[in-house]
Parts: C-alpha cells; structure tokens; sequence
C-alpha cells in the first residue's frame, strides 16, 4: 500500500483552515448514534475523549491505572509552548514552527507541525477557561519561561508541575462528561487488541485488571492514546505501567510503525544508582534556565571528587568546564535535548563523569543564586549585601521556580542542591517515533487514530522542551474531534457494531490463548529477568550512539531473548484474578517485538539526525567537527514499517518528506 | 539491611486477609520503598509464590496511584513523600516493618495492599471542573488578570495527587481535605466562581454519600499529606458551604 500523507493542497497557512472548512461534518442528532472507543486517558486520548464526548459522541475511554489522572502525562514538569508572543519577543505561529521543524532536525512533516502552531495559542486560552493554574507575574498576567533549542520565552508552566496540572484540566473536563454519561470510563482495563471488521476498525478486545475477565468493547472508531514506548529500555522516565501494547497490537494487525529508531534520551536526570533501580527520574529542562553544567577540567580533580577528597564548590572558575557554552557559545547550557545529552555523553567517556559510576556531570546553580540575590538585594534596598545574604535572597528565587525539584532531588539523592551542585545524568524519556498517521490522525487500517506520543507526527527526530504536552493537548482538543468527523460521516447510518461477530470471537480467541500460554508455560524465570536483558542490550547498543555492528548484534541478540522468553517465562497465580505479573508479561513479549524493530529501523538510518546519532556519520572537520552529520539526499523521509510476521521481516515504506517552507540547513546551535 | 516485613494479605475484596511475615536480605539504603518492595516480590516469584499486590506507577511521587499504609502511617515515616520516593535510607538494619493497604470503609481492599478508590472519582464527577467546553473559542488567556497571590494559591490547592493519605490517617476517614483542596482551587480564581456555590454542594453531598466520615480538626491529614495540602483548604469549603447554602 502506497502511503498517502493527506495532505492538503495550499499555501502551508491557510491548509488547516481550508481543511475545516470543507471536510464532511456529522449532524448534531446523528453524533448520538456513534461510537468511539478512546484507549489511554492521558492529555491526548483524555482531551480526545472528553471532546468527542462534548460534541455528543458516545465515547468509551479506557485506563489501566484506577483513574485518568494518573495517566503519565501527569509528571510532565517544565511547561508548554504557545506562540502567544506575550513577552513581545518576536514569537509567531510561524517562528514556533520553524523552531519545531529545525529542533526536530527536518523529520518531521510540515503541515502537520504548522497545525500545531497554529492551535498552539487556543491551547492556553482554553486551559485557563478551564481553571489550570498557571503561573502569573505581579501584574495577574500569565508568565512565561525558556526552554532548549529556541530563543523566544514562550513557555506557560504551572510550577514543574505542569503537565499534572494541564491532565487535571484534561480530566475534569472528562469527568463533566462522565457525569452526563457520554464517557463510559473503563478504569483498570487494558487493551489488548483492536477488532477490524471488513478492513474497519470496529472495536476492541480488552481485560478487566480486577476481575481478569476479556471483555469485547464494539465502536465506530478506535483512537488510541497510549503513549510511547520509552519502556522498551527497562529503565527510563516512564510510569512503570506506560507500555506499547495498544499501539503495537494495532501494528500487528496493519497500522505501519513509523521511526522507531527516534528516542529522546534527556540530558537532566538523576543517575542511576544500583542495579536494583526500577525507574529514572527526570529533573525538568526548566532547570537549564538557571543552572550551568559542567565537569572539571582536570583529571586530577575528577579523581579527587570520586574519591571524596574534593568538594565540587571548592572547585575555582578555571578549574571547571562549562562545555555546553564553550562547545555552543549562542545556545549555552539551553542548546536541545540530543545536543546536550550527546555533550554529556563525550565527556564522561572521555572519564570526566563526576561520581563513582563516572556517569554524571554538575548542574551548578551557583551563579543563579547569585544573579538572582543581588537583583532582590537591589529591589529591597539592602546596602552592600554580604555574600551570604545574597545567596539567601538568591536561594528563595530558585526556591520559588524550582522548590518541587530541589525537594525531589533531596529526597532521592540525600544532598542538599541549594549546598551543592545537583549531579546528573541523560536518560530515556520520550519517542518521537510511533504508529504512523497521516495528516487526519488516522493511521494505515481506516477508522483506528493515533494520538500523542503514540504517533510519530510532529517531532521528527527529536523533540523540544514543553512540546509534548503541547500536541498531545492539540491532538485532543482541536485536532482528531475534526478529522475524525470527516470519517465518521460516512457511518451515520450503520448502527451499533455488534460484538457477536467471527471477528470478535477470533480476536477473543487471540488474547485468550495468549494468556492461557502465560498461565500454564512451566517456566522459571519472571518477567522483570527479561525485560532486564532487553533493557540492556538496548541501552548499550542501540542507546545515544549507534554503529552498524552494533545494531546488528542486538537484532540478533534480542531475537534470541524472545525466543528464550516464550520457552522459559513463569507467571504465579491465575488469569482470573488482579495479576501484575501477567499484566506485565503480555507488555515485556510486545517489547521483545518492538526492540528488533527498533534496532533493525536504527541499522537501516545510515545517517545521524536528531536522537539518533549513527558513529559512522558524524562532521570529520570544520568548525562542526564531531557534530552529527545528515544526510537528506538519502533520508529526508519517515520510515514507516508494515508488520510481516517477524520484526525482522518488516516492510519498509518510505514517505518522502518535502520541505517547501523551510530551508533545509544544518542544525547548527554555535 | 534486612528486614522483616509484616505484611496484609488478601486475595480478592470478598476473602478475609490477614497479616504475613516475610524477611528480605541486603537492602541498599539507596532504595526506594517500593524497590525493596520489587526485591521481595521477585523472590516470591521465583520461590513459586504469588507476589504482593500494590498500587504504583509514576514512582516520581506525582500519579497518586501507590498508597501504603507503613508502620501505621500513610507513605510512611517520611514527611512531604509518597511511598515511592520514600528511601530506605529512613529505616535501619533488623527493623520489622508492618504494611497495610490505606484502610477507610469507603476504600474497600481489591487486593492485598490495593484499595478501590472510586468514591474520589465519583466525587470529582459530581462538581469538580468548570462547565466550559473544550471548543478552543474561549477568551484570550489574558483578557482576566489573576492576582500572583490567588493563582498561586490556587496552584498550591491543585497539586493534591488524589492519594487518598488524608483519609487513611483520619480517625474519621474524612475526605474533606481532598475535596477542600479541588473546592478551593475554582474558588480562589474567577473562572470557577460562576458555579461555586453548586459545585460545592454537589461535591460534598457526593463525599458524604460515599460514606467519608466528617472532620473533628485533628490534622492528622495535612501532616500525612504527600503534597503538604493546607487545612485552610478544608475552613475555605466550609465557608464556600455555608455561604452557599445560606444564599439557598
């Protein structure tokens, strides 16, 4: 099958206008007959469904967690980008755009990024009306901060809690409906795959988590909003219950994966400290505001402080390497999330990583205490403060911005941030990669949708500071409620979807034997053995830096962990009860699928762009010497894989990128 | 360290639980709670046994979702924490540790440490949003100018988790600094006043239906509060209450 982006013909500025305008709609008393099955109730498919429910669709929203609020969107920290240009500091629609297409390194489709800008300013107006409590200045005006790999404050934040605050907003905008009964909640279920009667998807097959009954849930539509697959790594910023069972069971059975191999691994997060840690946990971009990250500049001095000897703060200017503004003089310490991380990367393996594992770097606020306390000292009218009591006006500012992170940091790390420099380390946090969707939203089986970061769409290669939160609000509320109308027209007279069809019951018949397998294999290694394993491998080989051997090797490598886990897997108790374990295994065998497709996507990408830095292609002199290096004579397209069978037997697609109203240039952030 | 680990077990809602005795050896310090929890579990699994169930998922201390009660306080011995980030840097080596699930009659057990905490959805659905539709034809964001002091303290009212801690401490399992906290976010700002005075009626109608008991002014709910939820928050719905009641 050929790939049709849907694109809509036009100047890029007026394509989403004209779209609305001329797309078939469905009458208000028609909308009362149609279903809608959401799965995954974070800001995406929790706006989604709480949207659709609105308009008067009857939607069913389905959550493995016991409420929609705790979707994972909910610990998003630092904020979302709108192109309010309150700040007055040049911002636009189109400037947001630019900034997004160029941060995504020229991977990502155009129309759909515009769109995003476009409805990125309704976003905050909308959540306002809604009651989040955003940040304001004295004034009563909203504020404003920057994020990575732009030079605009266009960033609205609700303390580093933003994105609990945004998926509240979310949720009680479901819950008005829950009430009214036009979202029926599913809450403690979890999908396990979709229904496609004659090439439509018409429902889903899902498991209560209580009771471990399968249940067969019939609709016009399936939108699936299940998040990405950061998992896949074992170790990463996700929930531990985030998966990619939704989205993978729906490219089994015909929705292309696209750009697997694009995964942001953030550069500011705590290290790891052990081999029992079962999570990483992100400290918010927003901190680069304000922090400067470095290492020492002597071997000497690295020594030392491993070893105890030395103090980080006993450390003079000279001594110590502010790479990020030396490498990146213009960007500084806020350069984006794959440059920095890369930064950190070369540094601690060229043996300047700060603590016992050698894998962290300092972020210093120091100076923020400084800056901050002398301008307080001044509005105060305190006369030659002394050096501590600038730090202590200084520390009530950071304080005030980051309080939440410093509390966090304290309680995992057990030293004092406002004391010491914080110490940290890149980690798996985000996929730009997933199921692949054209400009509708709708992936390649008709009527199934893909929705935040389960979609591949908007971030190309690697993905901006406070813009996730930003699409998948803008998939949810002002996007999918259009496009899907357009398809859903064509329903108005089909009636309720009966469940008592061949498709259903073999799709019942699927997930029935797959956990029956899981219940009865007399294994005698548990899930957490494999995911483990694969979290490895994909961290060493297909991790921030990639070469062809490598990736190789892992496909390889992760096949035989599959195979391993389908003979030896063990899972106690029964399928009809609440059972973690088997919950877990049928997510880790979809993993096992995913990381060969991932690695294989990655092998296939000759080219460094973005999250994904291929070894083999990198700038060899220049003033970009050791910069990655793209390739768009080759590879300015999305990858998008058709299911075969076996991961390694996927199809690749290509959907050529154009890029009409963007130059494309090197990424350059000197 | 190793510890000995009380534990409350229980197979479904409807079986009777009880408590069992479990050690795990060569605990970091560096764990968190839950870590510790993943050491043992694995070593049931691998002993053939049925793991421990329990709520958990951000493990970042936002979602809400883990919810022990730990030697007879919600999260545990830390303050400020939820028992994800609890470490065991805040037990010592021999001590015995007694786990249940948050106990209130309006949370009843699902399973072993797991709590059905439906009644709080139930609550929210009953008043806590602003009827605005999500039609992206609202006002500019700032055409209504928000005093710094009421946003903020509107924010700090809206980052209660909806844990459920300040009705497992409460020697009445009262909801009402949950409830209180989602009152005074909309009260304090002028988007949520248009419906206040229902909002707050049909909230605690709802909270009392549910079957959470009412408040005696002990406190214990803002102490055990992971994210320090202010008791102000529960004398600002009484006044919400009262005034809304009296205008009839």
């Amino acid at each position: 099958m050929a790939l049709d982006s849907k694109v809509p013909k036009g100047p890029i500025k007026d394509k989403w206008t004209d779209y609305k305008n001329h797309i078939d709609l469905v009458n208000p008393a028609n909308k009362r007959h149609i279903d809608v099955i959401v799965v995954g109730t974070g800001l995406a498919g929790g706006s989604a469904a709480a949207t659709l429910a609105e308009l008067g669709y009857n939607v069913k929203a389905f959550a493995y967690q016991d409420s929609p609020r705790r979707a994972h969107s909910i610990a998003a920290q630092g904020g979302i980008n709108a192109a309010k240009n309150y700040q007055g500091d040049g911002d636009s629609t189109y400037r947001l755009f630019y900034d997004t297409v160029k941060g995504g390194d020229y991977r990502s489709r155009e129309a759909n990024v515009y769109r995003l800008a476009e409805v990125s300013a309704n976003i905050i107006d909308q959540c306002v009306a809604q009651g989040v409590p955003f940040a304001r200045d004295y004034g009563g005006l909203l504020d404003n901060r920057s994020f990575g790999g732009v030079l605009v404050s266009r960033t609205f934040y609700a303390k580093g809690q933003t994105g609990q605050q945004l998926l509240l907003g979310a949720y009680s905008a479901m819950n008005r409906q829950i009430a009214r009964g036009k979202i029926e909640m599913f809450n403690r279920h979890e999908m396990l795959d979709v229904v496609i009667v004659d090439g439509k998807a018409r429902g889903i097959i899902a498991r209560n988590l209580i009771t471990g009954e399968i249940e067969r849930h019939s609709a016009h539509a399936v939108v699936v909003g299940s998040g990405g697959y950061g998992n896949v790594y074992f170790l990463s910023t996700n929930a531990m219950g985030s998966n990619a069972t939704a989205a993978w069971k729906i490219h089994k059975k015909g929705a292309y994966f696209a750009n697997p191999c694009y995964t942001q691994i953030h550069p500011t997060c705590i290290p790891r400290s052990g081999d029992y840690q079962s999570k990483l946990t992100l400290m918010s971009e927003s901190l680069r505001n304000d922090g400067r990250i470095w290492v020492p500049k002597n071997m000497e001095d690295v020594m030392a402080i491993r070893e105890g000897r030395k103090k980080p703060t006993e450390l003079s200017e000279d001594e110590r390497d502010y790479y990020l503004e030396r490498r990146y003089p213009a960007f500084g310490n806020l350069v984006p999330r794959d440059v920095a991380s890369r930064a950190a990367k070369e540094r601690c393996d060229a043996g300047y990583g700060v603590n016992a594992t050698g894998e962290a770097v300092y972020l210093d606020f120091a100076s923020a205490f400084e800056r901050y306390g002398k301008e307080q000292a001044k509005i105060h009218n305190i006369e030659n403060p002394s050096p501590a009591k600038i730090k202590e006006l200084g520390q009530a500012i950071v304080e005030a911005k980051y309080g939440n992170l410093f509390q966090m940091y304290e309680k995992i790390i057990d030293q004092n941030p406002y004391e010491t420099p914080m110490m940290i380390y890149p980690a798996v946090h985000y996929t730009m990669g997933g199921v692949w969707v054209d400009y509708n939203l709708m992936t390649t089986i008709p009527g199934c949708y893909c929705i935040g970061e389960a979609n591949f769409s908007d971030h190309g290669a690697n993905r901006l500071g406070a813009s996730a939160l930003m699409q998948g609000l803008a998939d949810g509320y002002f996007v999918l409620p259009y496009t899907i109308g357009d398809y859903l027209s064509a329903d108005i007279r089909t009636g309720k979807i009966p469940t008592d069809s061949k498709e259903f019951d073999e799709a019942e018949k699927e997930v029935t034997e797959r956990i029956d397998f899981f219940m009865n294999n007399k294994g005698t290694k548990s899930v957490d053995y494999f995911h483990k394993k694969l979290g490895k491998i994909m961290w060493d080989k297909v991790g921030m830096s990639r070469n062809a051997e490598g990736l190789t090797e892992a496909m390889a490598e992760i096949k035989a962990i599959r195979a391993e886990f389908w003979k030896d897997i063990y899972i106690p108790g029964t399928a009809n009860e609440m059972n973690p374990e088997l919950e877990k295994a049928g997510r880790v065998a979809d993993f096992l699928e995913l990381g060969e497709l991932f690695a294989k996507d990655a092998l296939m990408r000759e080219e460094s762009c973005g999250g994904h830095f291929r070894e083999e292609s990198a700038e060899l002199d220049g003033p970009q010497k050791g910069e990655a290096k793209r390739n768009d004579e080759d590879f300015a397209f999305v990858a998008a894989w058709e299911y075969k069978g076996e991961p390694g037997d996927a199809v690749l697609h290509k959907e050529e990128l154009e890029f009409k109203d963007i130059e494309l240039k090197q990424r350059s952030y000197k | 360290m190793n510890l000995t680990l009380k534990i409350w077990r229980q197979k479904d809602s409807k079986a009777k639980g009880q408590m069992v005795d479990y050690k795990v050896t060569d605990i970091s310090e560096h764990m968190s709670f839950l870590e510790m929890m993943d050491v043992l579990n694995e070593q049931l699994v691998n002993s053939g046994e049925e793991p421990v169930a329990f709520d958990h998922d951000c493990r970042e201390g936002i979602c809400g979702m883990c919810s022990m009660y730990i030697n007879g306080e919600a999260h545990g011995p830390d303050r400020g924490v939820t028992t994800c980030q609890l470490h065991m840097r805040m037990f010592n080596d021999g001590d015995t540790i007694t786990i249940e699930p948050f106990r209130a009659a309006a949370f009843p057990v699902i399973k072993d440490l797991v709590v059905d905490r439906m009644a709080f959805e139930r609550i929210q659905q009953a008043g806590g949003y602003i009827s605005v539709n999500t039609s992206g034809n609202t006002q500019d964001a700032n055409s209504i100018p928000i005093s710094k002091h009421a946003a903020d303290e509107a924010m700090d009212a809206a980052t209660c988790i909806g844990c459920g801690a300040c009705v497992a401490s409460c020697k009445n399992s009262s909801a009402m600094l949950f409830v209180g906290a989602k009152v005074s976010q909309y009260a304090l700002l002028p988007q949520g006043q248009v419906e206040a005075a229902d909002r707050v009626q049909n909230m605690v109608a709802q909270m009392d239906l549910e079957g959470f008991g009412n408040c005696t002014n002990t406190g214990a709910c803002e102490v055990e509060c992971p994210k320090g939820i202010s008791l102000e928050n529960i004398a600002r719905m009484n006044r919400e209450y009262l005034s809304a009641t009296l205008k009839g």
